[in-house]
């Protein structure tokens, strides 16, 4: 099956086919194969919707990486939302999290059972909800990568110019550079290129990712989300590859600025420092987190209410984990489509509408071909 | 969940807020984040408040990209994609 038909531009889809073709056979001369992975939530979806590795040549495989900041984030957040839930705190938080397990249940389940649950767009909400209701405390649960960071600090900025006392983060705060490092890394993968995520990029700069260009030789193109803008993507890697030099190829500089969101780095730099967190099925990952910094404890849900975050129960079935590092592809899951589905989710990445199992679900279920 | 959405900057409010339009609704967005913001420009919208600029060419682009997809949802599904939540009207209970 493919979608060339679903691509506004047809000729231009056509077009990219050869040209890969071309390429690939070419790469495949050299002896080479290629695996490249992509990092964003939305460019999985758009791979998966417009069946976009039909259009690959046989030496080249795209994985799809840990690009959702909802189906990374371990369970035991949420056993700490619902807790506070049950104590009576108003918890408020992004509406892609509602229905992802915990250890035991979901945010969804504590809302039906009476806890009060706001799920939201903006963090804004929190603000007003703490303005709202002054004798309830509200807790953020603060999920995200760089791009949604900003945002929830400026939101914890007016607060605290505004010296509202009843609210707190609960931080789960997650960094994309350090986890593409610890993929690097590991030895069962092989990465030889990444699609790098659009939108954290415009707030931390494309020259972020030189490292992996310089240092390990791993080529990196920053892409937008048009189907044709990621066919243009694997393109520029797979050229990475030929000439046998890695770079940051940033295709999506009508956007994406070389240094980034400077605004957006300073608010983050003030009020946040890195951490050693728990990744959803990947374990802790060292300096790949950013957690309050000490003069703002007054913010932090867990020294305010005194909890800490422990990692959740995973359910020992749910294959997320190697989906995350793209050792696997969701079909591979024995629970995937039988057991796990949109409707009964037991994973995080078959909830969360980027996640790569509920991606793969709704637009090309049972069609591997790699 | 990084998903970011242009709107055109039609007025400014006070504490580095400002209005934004898009399908001709009108959405309060916090300006913090973006440096000398001016009417008339596009920005790009995540989690209620502007995290870039963004040109009109690039902003026209982004758009069509989202009804197209908005559209093929509708027709797989039925339901509607709303690009941005309702403004919030927090609910008094309890």
């Amino acid at each position: 099956m493919n979608y060339i038909d679903g691509f506004r531009n047809q000729d231009a889809a056509a077009r990219y086919r050869v040209t890969l073709a071309q390429l690939g056979q070419e790469w495949a001369d050299q002896g080479g194969r290629a695996c490249f992975m992509e990092v964003c939530g939305s460019h999985t979806m758009a791979i998966a919707r417009f069946a976009i590795r039909d259009f690959l040549p046989p030496s080249v495989t795209l994985v799809s990486g840990p690009g959702c900041p909802v189906c990374v984030t371990d369970p035991g957040y949420i056993d700490a939302a619902i807790e506070l839930a049950m104590q009576g705190k108003i918890i408020v938080t992004f509406g892609d999290m509602m229905r992802v397990p915990g250890s035991r249940s979901t945010l969804a389940k504590s809302r039906a059972a009476g806890g009060w649950i706001e799920s939201c767009y903006s963090p804004v909400t929190a603000l007003e909800l703490a303005r709202a209701h002054p004798d309830r405390e509200i807790v953020f649960l603060a999920i995200g990568f760089e791009t949604t960071m900003a945002p929830v600090l400026a939101m914890l900025d007016t607060a605290r110019r505004a010296a509202i006392p009843n609210l707190t983060l609960l931080t789960a705060f997650k960094l994309v550079p350090p986890v593409l490092a610890a993929l690097i890394a590991d030895p069962e993968l092989k990465i030889d290129g990444f699609l790098c995520p659009a939108h954290v990029s415009a707030v931390i700069g494309a020259h972020a990712y030189r490292p992996f260009a310089d240092t390990h030789g791993v080529a990196c193109v920053v892409a937008g989300f048009e189907p044709l803008d990621i066919l243009h993507g694997v393109e520029g890697l797979l050229r990475q590859k030929i000439a046998g030099h890695a770079t940051v190829d940033n295709q999506y500089s009508r956007v994406v600025r070389p240094e980034g969101n400077r605004i957006a780095q300073r608010l983050v730099d003030h009020y946040l420092m890195p951490a050693d967190v728990s990744w959803r099925g990947l374990g802790v990952i060292p300096a790949s987190g950013l957690v309050l910094r000490p003069e703002f404890a007054r913010f932090d849900a867990e020294s305010r209410h005194g909890l800490t975050v422990q990692p959740g129960r995973l359910n020992p079935h749910c294959l997320c984990g190697e989906v995350l590092k793209g050792k696997i592809r969701p079909v591979h899951c024995s629970l995937f489509g039988v057991a796990c589905h949109p409707e009964h989710p037991l994973g995080p990445c078959m909830v969360s509408s980027e996640g790569s199992c509920g991606a793969e679900y709704r637009f090309a279920s049972g069609g591997v071909t790699r | 969940m990084c998903l970011a959405v242009p709107m055109q900057l039609v007025a400014m409010g006070a504490d580095e807020t400002g209005t934004v339009e898009l399908d001709g609704i009108q959405h309060t967005i916090g300006l913090m984040l973006i440096e000398e913001p001016k009417i008339g420009e596009y920005l790009l919208i995540h989690a209620g408040y502007a995290i870039e600029r963004l040109d009109c060419a690039e902003a026209e682009a982004r758009l069509a990209l989202f009804r197209t997809l908005a559209a093929i949802h509708r027709q797989e599904t039925g339901q509607e994609v709303l690009l941005v939540a309702a403004p919030l009207r927090p609910e008094t209970r309890r």
